[in-house]
């Protein structure tokens, strides 16, 4: 579980994170969204500890993070694994070496044991042929299986996700979305994801805090979201013709009733 | 402000390469790697320039020596001095700044702007200590081996144009070789060049870390780099030569 208390995060004069705190729990996807530049990776970069916030809190299973020392937070990052927005691959290792670094790095393990261990997490993200292929060489969907690959190798406790989808087309990206899902689960790890692709907000989002202008903005279920009241959750969101009649299906299903507000985010429609 | 800001960030960064590794071997590995791309990889470069230094010292030399009195193997002496002086620590290591700092600056310029570094940062490693302490430390064994190495051959290169334009003769170069040495300028020449590899190292690592922005700030850094260390490279020669002749 990871507590976000009370953070405050500025650049300069602009206040880019105001006061948020929340919780996200084990065992769950944990999706945080926005538009761009509402401050969602700021935040997600001071929860791994690449800024340092101006204030506030955040504690790893109760312990605090921020007042760690250098020694101690070597030890929890450990137990983190993260998936950035752009894979960051080492370019000049193949993707065996790059799955395989974090346990040359932290394990005393055999080779033939660290090589069992590489194929069975290539295996995982459904990736076998392409352990002597450099990044290079790898699609975009590809690259994102490595770097998850890459993130699950030492069984982390917590998974970051930072726009996992962005690049992808639609089905590489449910793909991705169903795999951080299923390891989610499987390993019980506190999966923390950036995104504003709605889709992965539907399928995955076992709670999803809604960010705007670096507050909180809204926090809830992905079957929550769906009958939210708050109107700039529901113009992010429904901001395209699809969604809205998605949401009108499912209050039909559930309630029997159409929404009457059917014009949020689309100013072009009657 | 910023050179002061700038000053203060690089010594941090020195301070922050000193710290126990996670893992002795993969930072072996990295030291031995970086020392293939720095010593290895500027060979070539330095063997030419080297040669051709020599050959263009002992033509100009006897171009300039007109007088009878003055025996030919005295070219051979002028051009060792200079060779082992100047031309092998100084030139040698601003085209090292070149070669090899800019390949330096780029290469973390590229890990930092696609988050290379972040995600060695996120799995506890200290990135100074694991990047940059094998560059500097890489840079500190072969940069003083290539300039060695071109002192040799700047020497010969001069034997070669010497014999070949019918300057003087072999035996006569080699006699003016051995004439009046000092073995005192070639430890000079040596903590030299431990001095510019520190410079081209570190500037370079310097820049290329703490890139911010895209692939046109990667190309900048990598030239800031290359600037800034020549012009430290020839304050510290000076500086040097004023300390230590």
């Amino acid at each position: 579980m990871i507590e976000v208390k009370n953070i405050r995060k500025s650049f300069g004069d602009k206040v880019v994170i105001n006061d948020v705190s929340t919780v996200m729990k084990a065992g769950q996807c944990n999706l945080i969204i926005g538009s761009s530049g509402s401050g969602k990776t700021v935040l997600m970069k001071c929860m791994v500890g690449l800024f340092e916030p101006d204030s506030g809190e955040i504690l790893y299973s109760g312990h605090s993070f921020t007042e760690m020392g250098p020694e101690e937070r070597t030890e929890i990052r450990k137990e983190i694994g993260m998936l950035f927005q752009g894979s960051a691959l080492f370019d000049s290792q193949t993707v065996e070496q790059n799955v395989m670094f974090p346990l040359d790095m932290f394990t005393k393990w055999t080779i033939s044991k660290k090589m069992e261990r590489v194929n069975e997490v290539l295996a995982r993200v459904n990736l076998v042929e392409a352990n002597k292929k450099y990044p290079a060489e790898l699609s975009g969907g590809m690259k994102k299986r490595v770097a998850l690959a890459r993130a699950i190798v030492l069984n982390p406790k917590y998974l970051f996700c930072d726009e996992p989808n962005s690049g992808l087309d639609p089905q590489t990206s449910l793909v991705i979305d169903k795999l951080i899902q299923e390891i989610t689960k499987e390993y019980n790890i506190t999966t923390v994801v950036n995104t504003h692709d709605m889709n992965s907000v539907m399928e995955i989002g076992n709670y999803i805090l809604y960010m705007y202008q670096g507050n909180k903005e809204w926090e809830g279920s992905n079957k929550e979201i769906i009958f939210s009241k708050n109107e700039r959750l529901n113009q992010f969101i429904f901001a395209s013709e699809f969604l809205q009649d998605a949401k009108e299906m499912r209050m039909l299903e559930e309630t029997g009733k159409i929404p009457h507000h059917r014009n949020f985010g689309n100013t072009q429609q009657p | 402000m910023t050179i002061f800001t700038d000053i203060g960030q690089y010594l941090l960064m020195i301070k922050g390469m000193f710290s126990k590794p996670e893992n002795g071997k993969m930072y072996w590995k990295e030291f031995i790697h970086q020392c293939a791309e720095i010593g290895i990889g500027s060979l070539g470069i330095v063997a030419i320039i080297s040669v051709f230094i020599g050959a263009v010292s002992t033509i100009q030399t006897a171009y300039q020596l007109v007088s009878p009195l003055i025996p030919p193997s005295t070219i051979a002496q002028i051009v060792r001095d200079t060779v082992i002086l100047e031309f092998a620590p100084t030139l040698v290591c601003i085209v090292l700044a070149g070669v090899a700092g800019s390949r330096i600056a780029s290469e973390l310029g590229n890990m930092r702007v696609s988050e290379q570094i972040d995600a060695l940062e996120i799995m506890g490693i200290n990135t100074k200590a694991y990047l940059i302490m094998p560059k500097i430390i890489g840079s500190l064994l072969m940069i003083p081996l290539l300039v060695v190495i071109s002192m040799a051959l700047g020497i010969w290169g001069g034997r070669l144009a010497g014999t070949a334009a019918k300057i003087l003769s072999a035996s006569e170069y080699d006699k003016g070789l051995l004439g009046d040495f000092r073995p005192y300028n070639v430890i000079f020449a040596l903590i030299k060049s431990y001095f510019f590899a520190f410079i081209i190292s570190s500037i370079a690592a310097f820049y290329g870390y703490y890139v911010k922005g895209g692939a046109l700030e990667i190309g900048r850094a990598s030239t800031k780099a290359v600037v800034v260390s020549c012009i430290l490279i020839l304050f510290a020669d000076y500086v040097l030569s004023a300390l230590l002749l």
